[in-house]
Formats: C-alpha cells, sequence, structure tokens
C-alpha cells in the first residue's frame, strides 16, 4: 500500500498532451490550457532538446507524466531498467501526476508498443496489483491507472472492469485515470451502456480525466468498431459523457489527448476551451 | 488466453485469433482483433519512418513501408525507448536481396541511428577554444581529451555524408565512389554530420580511447591535425583536456 505524500496536484482545468511543434504557441498563448502531459518514454533520453524544452515548461506548468510502456497487465516482471528510468525523469521533474494504462505491452524481450487487453479475472487482478505495488515503491510515488480502449472480449473474463479497477485502486492505493473516450469505445465494442459505465465508476478515485477523438468502424458482422485514434476532435457524443462525468464528479483535471495528425495551436486550443465551457458550468 | 498466442498472432497474419479472444457475442473476434495487428506494425513502421528519413528517400516511401513491415516481424523492439529502435536496420539491410544493389544502405543506417543517439546523449559544456592551442608543447603532447557524449563517428567505404546531404538537404548525389569517415557533433540541439579529413577518424578513435595526443599523432599517418582541431572546436566537442601532473 502506497503512502501517499502531500505533492501539488494538477489543477481542476484542461490540460493537452504536449507535441513539441506547439512549444512556442504554449509559452506565448497557453489560455485556456492549465497544465501539460507528456509520454514519459520520449524524454527518457540523456539530454537535448527534448529535456531542455520539458524542463522550461516544467518551471511555468504543471506536468504529468505519463507512461505508455510499463507494461502492468504484462504476465512476465516489470523491466527493472524501465522501472529505473521511471524513477529517474520523476525525480528529475517533479510532476504533479504520475499516470499508466490498465494494459500489456511487452512480452518476454520484445515491446510491442501497443496497450493490449487483458482478461480481468481473480488471477489477472493479483498480477496487477503486485505490479502498480512494485512501480509506487520503485518510483516512489502514487500512480493513477488509466482504463483501456478494447476491441475483443476474453472467454475468461469473469470480473467486471469497473470491480477490477475499484479492487486495484482499494488493495495499492493507487488511483484511477478516466478515459471517457476510451469508455465511449469501448462500451460500444462490447455492445455496453456508457452512461451506466460512468454512473457506476468510483469517480473519488479519479486524479485525471482524458478526452481524446476516435475513429469509426465496422466489425465482420457489420457492428460499430470504434478505434481509440487520437488523430481528430473530440465526438459530440463523448463530450456528452465528459459533461455527464464532471456532474457526477464534479471539476477534474481533463487532458484533450490529439497524437496522430497534430493539428495547430489554435484548434488543440479550442478543445481545451470546450473542456473548459463545461468545467466551469459545473464548479459555478 | 496467454499472452504468448496472442504476440504470437500479432505479428504473424497467417495465423488465426487465439482461442478465447472474441467478439461481444462469444464468436471469434475475427476483425476485431486485426485492430491490434494494425496498431503494432503501424506504430512501429511509423518510428522506423522518422528514424531513417534518408533511407526512405533512397528506396522510396513505398517500398520503405513494405520493407518496414518486413524489419518489425523480423525484429520487435527490444525496449520501451523507442527513440533508439532501428539498431538492426544495417544487417537487416545488409541481408535483404532486394537492396542488394545500394551497397551503401548499411551504413547510411548507421549514421541516421548516430545522428539520432547524439539528439538525445548529455549536455555537456566545452573547454574554451583558445584553451588547447595556449598550452605549451611539451602540454600539448600529453594532454588527454574527453570529448561531449553527444559525439559519433561513422567510418564508410562509401561517400556516406554526401550520400546523406543529397537525400537530407538536396544537394547533388556523389557520382563516384570514395571513403568517407563522418564526425556527428551537437554545438547546440542538432547535430551535424561533417566530413573528417583522411586518417582522422583513427586519430580520435585513439583519443576517444584515452590515449594522450601525442601517442595518438605518432601512431596516424600524415593527416591534416588543423582541419580536424577546427572541427572538433567549432562543434564544441572537447569538453575536458587533462594534462600529465608532474610526480611528485
Amino acid at each position: 500500500m502506497f503512502d501517499a505524500k502531500t505533492r501539488p496536484d494538477l489543477p481542476a482545468k484542461p490540460g493537452v498532451g504536449y507535441k513539441p511543434q506547439h512549444f512556442t504557441d504554449i509559452l506565448e498563448n497557453p489560455a485556456p490550457v492549465g497544465w501539460l502531459e507528456v509520454h514519459a518514454e520520449n524524454y527518457m533520453g540523456d539530454g537535448g532538446r527534448p529535456l531542455a524544452q520539458l524542463r522550461h515548461l516544467a518551471e511555468r506548468f504543471p506536468i504529468s507524466v505519463h507512461g505508455v510502456g510499463l507494461s502492468i497487465g504484462g504476465e512476465g516482471p516489470l523491466d527493472p531498467d524501465h522501472l529505473a528510468r521511471l524513477k529517474r525523469l520523476c525525480d528529475w521533474l517533479n510532476p504533479a501526476s504520475f499516470s499508466e494504462h490498465l494494459a500489456w505491452s511487452t512480452h518476454g524481450a520484445e515491446f510491442l508498443n501497443d496497450l493490449l487487453p487483458l482478461p480481468y479475472t481473480d488471477a489477472t487482478l493479483a498480477r496487477v496489483v503486485g505490479h502498480i505495488d512494485r512501480v509506487q515503491d520503485a518510483v516512489g510515488r502514487r500512480m493513477l491507472l488509466e482504463n483501456p480502449s478494447v476491441y475483443v472480449d476474453f472467454t475468461e473474463t469473469n470480473l467486471d472492469e469497473i470491480d477490477f479497477l475499484t479492487e486495484i485502486a482499494a488493495r495499492t492505493g493507487c488511483g484511477l485515470l478516466l478515459d471517457v473516450n476510451n469508455v465511449y469505445v469501448s462500451c460500444t465494442n462490447r455492445k455496453t451502456g456508457w452512461n451506466d459505465y460512468i454512473d457506476r465508476f468510483p469517480h473519488h478515485h479519479v486524479g485525471e480525466i482524458h478526452l481524446g477523438g476516435h475513429d469509426a468502424q465496422a466489425d465482420d458482422t457489420g457492428a460499430a468498431l470504434l478505434i481509440d485514434a487520437h488523430g481528430s476532435e473530440v465526438t459530440d457524443p463523448v463530450w456528452a459523457l465528459y459533461d455527464r462525468t464532471i456532474r457526477a464528479s464534479g471539476a477534474k483535471p481533463t487532458l484533450i489527448e490529439w497524437d496522430n495528425d497534430v493539428p495547430d495551436w489554435p484548434v488543440l486550443a479550442a478543445e481545451a476551451a470546450r473542456a473548459a465551457q463545461i468545467l466551469n458550468r459545473v464548479a459555478a | 488466453m496467454n499472452q504468448s498466442a496472442f504476440r504470437a498472432a500479432l505479428l504473424d497474419p497467417d495465423r488465426p485469433v487465439p482461442p478465447g479472444v472474441t467478439d461481444p457475442e462469444g464468436r471469434p473476434a475475427g476483425s476485431r482483433f486485426d485492430v491490434y495487428r494494425n496498431n503494432v506494425t503501424a506504430s512501429l513502421t511509423e518510428a522506423l519512418r522518422q528514424a531513417f528519413p534518408v533511407i526512405r528517400k533512397l528506396v522510396g516511401e513505398e517500398f520503405f513501408t513494405a520493407m518496414a513491415i518486413a524489419h518489425v516481424r523480423a525484429h520487435p523492439p527490444r525496449s520501451p525507448m523507442l527513440m533508439l529502435y532501428g539498431a538492426d536496420m544495417p544487417g537487416f539491410l545488409a541481408a535483404f536481396p532486394p537492396v542488394a544493389h545500394l551497397g551503401y544502405l548499411p551504413d547510411i543506417a548507421r549514421l541516421e541511428l548516430a545522428l539520432r543517439e547524439a539528439y538525445h546523449a548529455a549536455d555537456a559544456a566545452p573547454v574554451p577554444a583558445d584553451r588547447l592551442a595556449a598550452l605549451p608543447e611539451a602540454d600539448f603532447l600529453s594532454a588527454r581529451i574527453s570529448f561531449a557524449p553527444a559525439m559519433r563517428i561513422v567510418r564508410s567505404r562509401w561517400p556516406i555524408h554526401a550520400i546523406w546531404a543529397a537525400n537530407a538537404e538536396d544537394a547533388p548525389m556523389p557520382r563516384e565512389r570514395r571513403a568517407e569517415d563522418v564526425v556527428i557533433l551537437r554545438p547546440g540541439f542538432d547535430p551535424a554530420p561533417q566530413v573528417l579529413p583522411d586518417h582522422a577518424a583513427g586519430f580520435l578513435s585513439l583519443l576517444q580511447a584515452g590515449h594522450p595526443l601525442g601517442q595518438a599523432l605518432a601512431a596516424t599517418p600524415d593527416f591534416d591535425l588543423t582541419a580536424t582541431l577546427g572541427i572538433l572546436l567549432s562543434g564544441a566537442a572537447i569538453t575536458d583536456i587533462a594534462l600529465e601532473t608532474a610526480p611528485c
């Protein structure tokens, strides 16, 4: 169980995933963005421009470090070298938040660079809990765990995803990162209700919310198959679900993720402004 | 479902979807599983596209993508540090029959790998540019040089700098075959490759191995020391000069 220390939290404002092409725009015209998120793995080099830019931004904005390579849902042990790199980055940056995914991406010595799904069972629950304990011990921080976008089901799954996440938070002391786009994508793909998912979610564990765009396809049977693509605007149904989320949970730090076909700064800032409207309405 | 079966099917499109992976009605997942296949292949192919822009230009986008997919399946990354993914590319190119006629490709890949390593290398402050020139001759000959962590040397039997420049900077392609040794230095944040004078790469390797200047000079055939030192100084490459201290 991680003993949460007092440290500055992310503000309950919109943030954006930082892209180097926006460096100057962010410094000159940040509104309404109140914080930035970076992918941990992009800042694990020894120096050069990436770390210099990040240091400059960290003096001006709260930073969230979001890992995409730890493979917390993996069958094998966590990579001690990667844990050491994460600790080095977090010690250097002292970010306001550190988060990772309920997924796996490493198998044996191979890194597959995708957030791969796992069945939800007592055995996988115990494994994920053990890994999160190890991460929080090694990095020396409480982490947030993000709900995944999934495209398949597993016959062996016998635990509900929300129960699974809630139990992990209870056993490890970690917080949760609620990705509202992932909820919409996964519930559509699983043919379950997204409003019900949000209504049942343990919002008191949530330290951060993610919003992003998705692509729409169809599976072999013609059923809707949504892809968590992060390459476009947040869709209207996801904004509606976010509104429902914020009404249930109160204002939370909310990230706009846009990782592919990255737009010019004003387009991204407009997405953040739309999140700010919803946050402000609830706060008012 | 175990992750070995899932992984095996991910990188082999001819394998069936692993048992126990289904759609919401419990039928085999079919094209739903292909989302993961596409994500893995496309994201790693994109990592290679970004890592090897000059190779891409030399072989063409379409060919590069097909080749990158073959590379991804044969050599998946062995670390989440994708900024360094591609170390197997020179060997892969050397053994890939469709590019056997482009004998310089492996060395161009080594040059592009070295540029990326230099980009992410640790920062280091150079010594003042006049410090080396101000040394008395005896001190100069006994001096041991420390280099910036970003410095890389790539030696080749091909004109790799000219080929790189023709594709990265729109210079003309070289017309004749000649050997070129390249040093990569990063005086600011942007690594820059430069051609070294003949024999200078061997000289610098001796200095990197810790030999004093005098020994390295004596072991190197006649070469343009002034030009070599000029490249090092303008590239902020020298971070320390250690002199032999007299024994007490």
